[in-house]
């Protein structure tokens, strides 16, 4: 059941990121091109929610069922009832568009799941994300590039190549799996750290505390981080190598620079900015990684709620998420944009006044 | 003073012949104040005296190929020259013959796979790694091709100061080769054909060299912005410095030069006055040499036949035999080099 919840998680996490392509977008400028960055929004928006409710509508999952469970004695005039009450025997194009014009007006429907509204469920589960998400970033982000740099500055050295092999073995395990490990380690059998959740069980709500909420994380996070941590720690490496090979570096050296200079004058600036842009435009494999860490940590996060809403059909709900994704994918790889044009001089300055 | 100039006799004729027979007027005038200056206060007779001298020096990489099997490549083999205070000795080849390779060897950062063998003398006192360490960026200095060579993101200014220069000599530098300075705060994508030139000979004499290595120098430059690095390089050397320059560029070493040395795969095969490049063939020592002169478009035009032999296939004796009409059982045998007529050349029968 809970490789199913996964794929599930993953299916949903990839589809949205194959969409960023769309935000792919040149410099950014002008109000010609603020608006050329709404409408690819837009555009993006309506077709993941297209094809998320495709998806939704056709899976083998009868929302009815879900919400009412399977053993349900209700009679089928009663059944018929909250289908038609739901619209659930309308055309597809009728029920899309009806959906599309509560959004306009700011309703985002209720979820069958949570049996709430979806504005205030994606509100409270992302907020659980967002931290998770947000450390998992910025420590795979640093760390990553720390490693990276160590292990191309000592290419060929023993913790290059261990770093190296374990990056490797990392982008091709699952992080389903790699979290599995992590908790089976950590929380099993270590019991340093709970098994899951985002509080102890049991607790009330007023009484968690900061230190409660750190406890639970550290785990989902350590996890996302590994797992995200790999790819900038192999594109580091590569970048500093190329660079290394660069004219400029070669002419440093003959100007006398000592390894430290060439790191702190040279090397620092021309892959921090690379390896920026990176961190910024992996938001969809944030996201996705996110979902399956949430789903093994038991995490409530809006990863959770995503294989829940897959799992009972939660139409509603399973929409409002892929556009939230949709959004944050699509933000991440704006700003990577914007401050690609921001902090290159390349692209920020003019020219030449000669 | 007087005895350590007439020591080096050879020195002292070519130090004159390249002061009045330099072809551009502009340089004449310089040439002439040049030579006045160097007979007037050439602090200890040092000017025209050896630098740094390269004896027997080669380098050799060694590459792996297929699996474990090793191959020794011979970029630079037994070469010899010598460059001198106050001159400019240009060091001619074709391109791929390794000349770059010698610049690297001078300044001791070829990588790592690379095997230098031969001595090089600064001074007068052997080049080691940690010599060379000190010395790169301070004393000898490397002039580079392009503007591939500054770091794109940092802005000129401070790359022209470098590690070791400050902003006091940065500007001064600026001034001195008529740079804006409102250019310090330009990227290098921002530089002009020109500024870059000047920017990239500022970043080298920031330090005061004494050796300055220029490879390539003015690739890529038109006749009016070539002139004017050459102009540059004839102000350093009659500032004391002793200038290699690296060049494929036959017109250049000829405008330029006091001596010119003729690479030919690898290694030196003359060196002799400009004035007898200028001269043409007949005054030449070495059958590549004039070879050169022939396949000059102002001259003959005629084409080598033949082609350098590669560094992993380089025959035992003279490397040129295979291209020599004059080649005689004797040439596959080891060639020193040998000085005639104020010139010296790697032929045993060059006359």
């Amino acid at each position: 059941m809970s490789g199913a919840v996964n794929i599930t998680g993953a299916a949903g996490a990839d589809g949205i990121a194959g969409a960023d392509g769309i935000a792919g977008a040149e410099g950014i400028a002008g109000i010609a091109g603020i608006a050329g960055v709404v409408a690819r929004m837009l555009l993006l928006l309506f077709l993941v929610s297209v094809l998320t409710f495709v998806l939704i509508v056709n899976a083998p999952i009868d929302p009815l069922i879900s919400y009412i469970g399977a053993e349900s004695t209700l009679s089928p005039a009663a059944r018929e009832d909250i289908a038609r009450h739901w619209g659930l025997s309308d055309p597809l194009p009728e029920r899309y568009l009806r959906w599309v014009g509560n959004i306009a007006q700011g309703d985002f429907g209720m979820s069958i799941t949570y049996k709430r509204p979806v504005i205030q469920v994606i509100r409270e589960r992302f907020t659980y994300s967002l931290a998770l998400m947000a450390l998992a970033w910025a420590f795979s982000g640093l760390l990553g590039y720390a490693a990276g740099i160590w292990a191309g500055l000592r290419k060929g050295g023993l913790f290059d190549r261990a770093i190296k092999l374990f990056c490797l073995v990392l982008q091709s395990a699952p992080t389903f799996w790699l979290g599995l490990l992590i908790l089976s380690v950590f929380s099993v059998w270590l019991g340093w750290f709970p098994i899951g959740m985002a509080a102890p069980a049991g607790k009330l709500a007023a009484e968690v505390t900061l230190s409660d909420r750190i406890h639970h994380l550290i785990l989902p996070v350590c996890t996302l981080t590994v797992v995200s941590a790999g790819k900038m720690v192999l594109f580091t490496r590569q970048k500093l190598i190329e660079i290394m090979d660069s004219d400029y570096i070669l002419f440093a050296r003959a100007r006398g620079e000592s390894e430290g200079q060439l790191v702190f004058r040279h090397i620092l600036r021309n892959t921090a900015l690379p390896a920026v842009t990176l961190q910024f435009s992996s938001f969809s494999e944030l996201f996705g990684g996110m979902a399956l860490a949430e789903t093994v940590f038991s995490y409530p996060g809006i990863g959770t709620a995503t294989a829940a809403a897959a799992l009972n059909g939660d139409a509603p709900l399973l929409l409002g998420i892929a556009g939230i994704s949709a959004l944050f994918v699509f933000s991440g790889n704006l700003t990577a944009n914007i401050l690609y044009s921001v902090v290159d001089p390349r692209l920020r300055e003019e020219k030449s006044y000669v | 003073m007087r005895d350590m100039m007439s020591a080096g006799m050879r020195g002292v004729s070519v130090v004159t012949d390249g002061g009045s027979a330099r072809p551009d007027g502009g340089s004449d005038q310089t040439g002439g104040m040049s030579a006045g200056m160097r007979d007037g206060k050439a602090p200890g007779g040092e000017n025209g005296g050896p630098l740094l001298t390269a004896r027997e020096l080669s380098v050799e990489f060694s590459l792996y190929r297929k699996g474990l099997s090793q191959t020794r490549l011979t970029a630079v083999r037994s070469l010899s020259l010598d460059a001198r205070r106050g001159e400019i000795l240009a060091v001619i080849g074709s391109s791929g013959a390794g000349k770059s390779l010698l610049a690297g060897a001078i300044l001791g950062i070829l990588p790592a796979n690379a095997l230098v063998k031969g001595e090089l003398l600064y001074n007068g006192e052997v080049l080691t790694p940690a010599s060379q360490r000190q010395y790169r960026g301070t004393e000898i200095v490397l002039i580079p091709q392009s503007v591939d060579y500054l770091d794109p993101l940092m802005r000129a200014g401070k790359q022209v100061a470098g590690a070791r220069g400050d902003k006091k000599g940065q500007r001064e530098a600026f001034k001195r080769y008529g740079l804006d300075p409102r250019a310090e705060r330009m990227f290098p994508f921002q530089l002009s054909g020109g500024m870059a030139r000047r920017m990239l000979i500022a970043a080298a004499v920031i330090t005061k060299p004494q050796l300055i290595v220029a490879d390539e120098p003015t690739a890529g430059l038109d006749g009016e912005l070539a002139l004017e690095t050459l102009r540059h390089f004839r102000q350093l050397a009659d500032g004391g410095a002793a200038i290699l320059l690296i060049t494929h560029d036959i017109d250049l070493a000829l405008a330029a030069a006091d001596r010119i040395a003729v690479f030919y795969a690898g290694t030196v095969v003359e060196i002799a006055p400009a004035a007898d490049f200028r001269q043409g063939k007949a005054a030449l020592r070495h059958p590549y040499s004039k070879a050169l002169i022939d396949a000059l478009p102002g001259n003959a035009f005629t084409p080598i036949t033949g082609t350098q032999p590669p560094p992993d296939h380089l025959p035992p004796g003279c490397l040129f035999a295979d291209r020599c009409a004059g080649r005689r059982p004797a040439c596959d045998g080891e060639i020193a080099p040998r000085a005639l007529r104020g010139g010296e050349v790697k032929c045993l029968y060059a006359t």
